[in-house]
């Protein structure tokens, strides 16, 4: 099989670079293993979490910060590029790279954040919320939703906020089996008589005075339709918070994206991972899969977009960190104990490992030579701690976008 | 500073497996009695252990008292404390490196402790544990079991409550109350608020562990005590069900239990300052013995997620006429402190080990007896089973004969909670409306276990629910179920921000389980792990506490 470019890893950054690509014309194929960190969103896209402007607040990142390593300007137009990418996938975003917004966390805290999917509650300053009263509203017996903090973290806030439970009869059946609320679950079955019933249970519940209804976001993990109907039938202000575990619009959002790449005429390989690459000197020819074995994906270009631990894409043992497929030099070769804090909210140097790469198209290297058509894009490079910077989602599209376009102008 | 209304017969300190053990026997006896400990139940080495059901074996060559004094309570246990005792029998193997002639030594040592030990081919060790390194050249059946320390000290403290004994955690004692050269009670610190009060008392029964060092210090006597400390870790899954220990003199690393759905490999054994001891670490080179020897046991631990890493301090007192603490007693010490140093009201019970703590009760309770001048009240505690355990022995337990009857699965959350609750496990609600929902998936603990727990077991945080319950401690490590459990508990308390830094707390207490051992699949969980609390949430520390 041969494409312009295969993309190593189905996460956002791999589809952000093949569906950029593929809109360009170019023949693109994405082998994805599994799930991604989108399955587990918090539903906000971050560029750099600071109050005011992330692209100016890049500035004070070191040198071999990826963002250092774009460059303010190119950070800001391919910031600039990523709503249209999501909107043409169908997904609408609130919020710009000019100014950060304040999503609200599922247990009533307040982060700063560069997008947030159209149906999450946002605000654009939490010291100066412009509704006065709330009424938050769980689901009974759903366990991933804490309607208690959420309401201290609004009436610190200064936001006068109630808690209601509710149900609807489809969502109560899956009550009788011990795990099946979980948001996933409740996703499943909450369309149409099943989102009327619950949207009449809402209305019942909030009082005139709520100027806010907010729900935990269970709704519709395959397109927009179930959330925008429950909101309409409503018809009142309405807005979702984000839950634990599972994230039902990260779902959505993972799958609307894929759903665009393969419209685009792309090639999405769910299930199969690359075992090994074929290389020609410095040059990568083809990378060999669990699933085509023998049967080669070839490429002029390549991206690796496997994600840092979490995804695998980089593999801690006893002694070492290692880049699996390929062998790529890394940051942090030796796992020391140096890479571990004993407080978990204190920096982890491990956060920052990653895969080292050469030029402002982030090309990897091997035994310290770079392979002129591999590129790395997304968590798996090393220098950002994505966590403490909040640069996660940032990194992820603004480096694949870097890459396609470099991709782009080289043929 | 606030006096608590009742005067005591004796108050306890220290709320491990010793204190919850006298605590019962004396209240048993009729006693008036307080239980003082400065965090939670089975927070100092009760809780940090194998969980090995000994059989006294891994003594008989050495300390032939030792020995039969566990395979004694080792038979009481199994008795009293069923719903904490698995009978998994244990093995003794020699492998190429050792010596196959200790294994006579071994065998006959045994028996003469009065342990049933017996030589089985290494086909047979094989058959009955297919995880045992099968290059072993002689292996040896003794009566191992696996005990759980948590619901052992659990039941103690409920069965003391029980009979009337009253029981005050997170609170430190701080001082003594003097009159002359007695001991008439205790000063007391609010461990979390700092507020102070006093407990009069005729007696003060020191079972505070290895912290009774420092305790007797406080009361002006020395008990020459020496922290070492064992390091432990935990697999992610059971990959023997027979205890594996090494037949050879008791080393570094030689046992690996099986418990619950897990396993153990332990320990290490190394002196540590008192300094220390309030805040260990395992260490990368204690990680190493414990992989290198844990695999000369079980060779498929190589290829096994470690969930996490602990250590625990053992008191080691030294005789009392040789202060350098080379000649140690592993054997239980019982102090009279009036008849050792003039100080009128004051016992220490320390030394042992958790599989003599009944014993170790038994002998502080008699000796309270003695010098409160109570006479015909006898020890019942090897008799009398706790709460959890009643019911004839051999007999299955409530759910257990429903499940036989009627030939049907119960759900396993419903079999789980028994099997850690035993017959209090019938207070659990599986019928209202939430309570069967699942909280902890890896460990199956439903709401309303959750529920039982926070109402009867003396839960005020998330990490007593996880000592009680289980809940956090499998494969996630409680990263999916911490958040849900700490919304059930702010239903409970109605307390949202002490919540939210109990959450922190208990995340943070996991993580440092963890990164000792953070490779493989344990590093993608902690990185999620984190990224879940810290990115998706928004937890910030929890500066307040310092919770145990």
């Amino acid at each position: 099989m041969k494409f312009d470019t295969v993309i190593i890893g189905g996460g956002l950054s791999g589809l952000t670079a093949g569906i950029s690509l593929a809109e360009a014309g170019r023949k693109v194929a994405i082998v994805s293993t599994g799930q991604s960190a989108m399955h587990f969103s918090s539903g906000s896209l971050e560029l750099l979490s600071c109050p005011g402007n992330p692209i100016e607040a890049m500035a004070k990142l070191p040198s071999d910060h990826p963002y250092s390593r774009l460059g303010a300007d190119r950070a800001a137009r391919f910031a600039a590029e990523v709503p249209g990418i999501f909107a043409r996938a169908g997904i609408k975003t609130a919020g710009t790279h000019e100014a950060n917004h304040y999503r609200l966390t599922p247990v009533g805290m307040f982060k700063p954040a560069w997008l947030t999917l159209e149906d999450y509650i946002t605000v654009e300053n939490p010291a100066d919320i412009p509704w006065r009263s709330a009424c938050v509203i769980n689901l009974h017996g759903f366990l991933d939703f804490y309607p208690d903090f959420i309401a201290a973290g609004l009436n610190r806030a200064g936001v006068s906020t109630r808690t209601v439970a509710i149900s609807a009869p489809a969502i109560e059946r899956r009550r009788e089996s011990t795990t099946e609320m979980r948001a996933t679950n409740i996703a499943r079955v909450l369309h149409g008589d099943t989102a009327k019933e619950l949207a009449r249970a809402i209305r019942n519940a909030a009082s005139p005075d709520d100027e806010m209804i907010l729900l935990p976001a269970v709704a519709g993990f395959r397109d927009f339709e179930a959330s925008r109907m429950l909101k309409a039938e409503v018809g009142r202000p309405m807005a979702y918070v984000a839950t634990m575990g599972t994230s039902v619009p990260g779902v959505r959002a993972q799958l609307m994206l894929e759903r665009r790449f393969t419209a685009l005429g792309g090639t999405y390989l769910p299930g199969d991972t690359v075992v090994r690459g074929h290389f020609d000197g410095t040059r990568l020819k083809a990378v060999e899969t669990a699933n085509f074995r023998s049967d080669l994906l070839h490429a002029r270009d390549f991206i690796l977009t496997s994600g840092s631990f979490f995804s695998r894409g980089l593999v801690a043992t006893p002694e070492r960190v290692e880049e699996p497929v390929f062998g790529l030099d890394v940051s942090t070769p030796v796992r020391s104990p140096e890479l571990f804090n004993k407080d978990l909210f204190s920096p982890q140097p491990f956060m920052k490992s990653g895969i080292l790469t050469q030029g402002s198209d982030f090309k990897a290297m091997r035994d310290g030579l770079p392979i002129e058509n591999l590129h790395v894009c997304g968590s798996a490079l090393a220098g950002a701690d994505a966590l403490k910077e909040g640069s996660g989602a940032g990194i992820a599209t603004l480096t694949a976008l870097a890459v396609s376009e470099k991709l782009k102008n080289n043929n | 500073m606030s006096t608590l209304k009742t005067e005591y017969d004796v108050i306890i300190v220290g709320g491990g497996a010793t204190g919850a053990g006298t605590a019962r026997d004396c209240a048993l006896r009729g006693l008036r009695v307080l239980l003082i400990e400065r965090f939670d139940l089975t927070a100092g080495a009760t809780g940090r252990n194998h969980g090995l059901l000994h059989s006294g074996a891994r003594y008989a060559v050495t300390d032939r008292e030792s020995a039969t004094e566990c395979i004694r309570e080792n038979m009481t246990l199994r008795r009293i404390a069923r719903h904490c005792v698995e009978d998994t029998g244990g093995l003794f193997i020699t492998l190429p490196e050792d010596d196959l002639n200790y294994q006579n030594t071994f065998i006959d040592a045994c028996l003469a402790a009065g342990i049933s030990a017996k030589e089985i081919s290494p086909d047979e060790a094989r058959r009955i544990e297919p995880a045992v390194n099968p290059s072993l050249i002689g292996a040896v059946k003794v009566p191992d079991g696996a005990i759980d320390p948590f619901r052992l000290t659990t039941a103690n403290i409920i069965d003391a409550t029980r009979h009337g004994a009253e029981i005050l955690t997170y609170h430190e004692v701080t001082g003594f109350i003097r009159s002359g050269s007695a001991i008439k009670g205790v000063e007391i610190r609010n461990s979390r608020s700092g507020a102070m009060s006093k407990a009069f008392g005729n007696l003060v029964i020191n079972a505070a562990g290895i912290w009774g060092h420092l305790l007797a210090k406080k009361a002006g006597v020395e008990v020459n005590m020496f922290p070492a400390k064992g390091s432990l870790l935990i697999f992610g899954h059971r990959v023997n069900n027979t205890v594996i220990n090494r037949c050879r003199k008791p080393a570094n690393a030689d046992i690996l239990v099986p418990g619950d759905t897990i396993c153990l490999i332990g320990t290490t054994s190394d002196r540590v300052p008192f300094s220390e001891i309030d805040n260990m670490e395992v260490t990368p080179e204690e990680v190493a013995v414990l992989i290198g020897e844990g695999q000369k046991l079980a060779p498929s631990l190589a290829t096994t997620r470690i969930l996490r890493a602990y250590s625990g301090v053992r008191p080691l007192v030294a005789d009392d006429n040789d202060p350098s603490g080379r000649s140690i007693s592993r054997g239980i010490v019982c102090l009279d402190h009036s008849t050792r140093d003039g100080l009128d009201g004051l016992i220490t019970i320390t030394g042992g080990k958790l599989m003599t703590y009944r014993l170790m009760a038994e002998m502080a309770s008699d000796m309270a007896c003695r010098k409160l001048g109570i006479e015909g009240k006898s020890c019942v505690t090897a008799e009398q089973p706790l709460p959890g355990s009643n019911g004839k022995p051999d007999e299955p337990t409530a759910t257990g004969r429903f499940h036989r009857k009627h030939i049907i699965d119960l759900p396993t959350e419903q079999l789980a909670a028994e099997s850690r609750h035993g017959d209090m496990a019938r207070s659990i609600e599986w019928t209202g409306s939430d309570s069967g929902a699942l909280v902890c998936e890896c460990e199956q603990v439903s709401v309303g276990e959750v529920d039982f727990a926070i109402n009867k077991l003396h839960v005020h945080n998330l990490i007593n629910l996880r000592r009680r319950t289980r809940l956090g401690m499998g494969t996630c490590q409680g990263h999916l179920c911490a958040c849900r459990a700490a919304g059930l508990l702010e239903k409970a308390d109605k307390c949202t921000s002490d919540a939210l830094d109990d959450l922190s707390s208990f995340i943070n207490e996991r993580w440092k389980g963890m990164y000792p051992v953070a490779w493989g699949d344990t590093m993608s969980e902690i990185q999620m792990m984190a990224w879940m609390y810290e990115g998706v949430a928004g937890l910030t520390p929890d500066l307040t506490s310092e919770q145990q």
